[in-house]
């Protein structure tokens, strides 16, 4: 029951970002597949630590893992992070477009200030 | 004849309670000030084409009040309203606001923001900030959407790299 109430939690990818270090592992992925090896050194914490922060990730998707030999290699999905971009493209959508609005309002504005301000 | 741009703000969560959105515009400051705090005006453009603008009452002194509402196509009213704390004419605008529709037992302390406007010209284009200072990050996050846990500082950085790997 312990295990499914932290599974809840977590498997957002909105949890999965908030901590900062799972950031950075994001970070580091961006720039391609790695081994664990190679994120352990990058953020310079334990292989357990960084091994719990993948899970998370892994948990929602967000990282995908493949066995090569020995080593587990990492790569970013950014398919799982979509939800956080249309959280955040959403509201920008509203402004921009509201801006996009103004943008027009502020051109009569101007257009009215260089004929009244022509005799000047 | 300057061009209306089509880039998009600029929206960033800096603290767990805080949204900045930022826009350039071609035109002065002066111009962006009237156009924001000119109800005729601000009716042309507060929609975001989302539906009809039919309140916009400005009454732009410190302690007056402000009501913007628009009706959605679905005949749905939207409203928001506050009041006014600062005013530096073509400066800054500190105001509160208090969207009308929040969800009932909530009280109107804990959904009220205090916005801070700036206007800053620079070769005759305006930089307008916004800076929303929510109460509390439930209300922050309810602003900007639905409340989901969610500790995003930093989060849009990432989000250009995620714009990438979608490609």
């Amino acid at each position: 029951m312990a295990g499914m109430a932290r599974a809840a939690t977590t498997a957002d990818a909105f949890n999965a970002v908030a901590e900062p270090r799972r950031r950075q592992i994001l970070d580091v992925l961006a720039g391609g597949e790695r081994p664990v090896n190679d994120l352990v050194r990058a953020l310079g914490l334990a292989q357990p630590q960084v091994s719990k922060h993948l899970r998370v990730l892994r948990e929602v998707g967000a990282v995908d893992v493949r066995e090569e030999g020995r080593q587990r290699l990492y790569r970013l999905n950014g398919k799982a992070l979509k939800p956080i971009h249309d959280w955040v493209k959403d509201y920008e959508l509203t402004w921009s477009e509201r801006f996009e609005q103004l943008d027009v309002v502020l051109e009569d504005l101007k257009q009215k200030e260089e004929g009244h301000g022509s005799g000047e | 004849m300057a061009v209306a741009s089509s880039g998009t703000a600029t929206v960033t969560l800096p603290t767990d309670e805080q949204i900045l959105i930022t826009r350039e515009f071609d035109a002065p400051k002066d111009l962006v000030f009237k156009a924001w705090t000119t109800p005729e005006l601000v009716k042309r453009w507060w929609t975001a084409k989302r539906g009809e603008a039919t309140v916009a009452e400005i009454d732009l002194r410190v302690g007056g009040a402000w009501r913007y509402a628009m009706v959605t196509p679905d005949g749905v009213e939207v409203a928001f309203r506050g009041e006014y704390r600062e005013i530096v004419p073509n400066e800054r605008i500190v105001s509160t606001e208090f969207y009308e529709g929040v969800p009932e037992g909530v009280s109107e302390e804990d959904a009220t923001t205090v916005n801070t406007a700036t206007f800053t010209e620079k070769d005759g284009r305006t930089t307008v900030t916004i800076l929303v200072q929510a109460p509390n990050k439930e209300t922050r996050d309810a602003i900007v959407d639905s409340g989901m846990e969610a500790g995003l500082q930093d989060a849009l950085d990432l989000l250009e790299e995620v714009a990438i790997s979608l490609a």
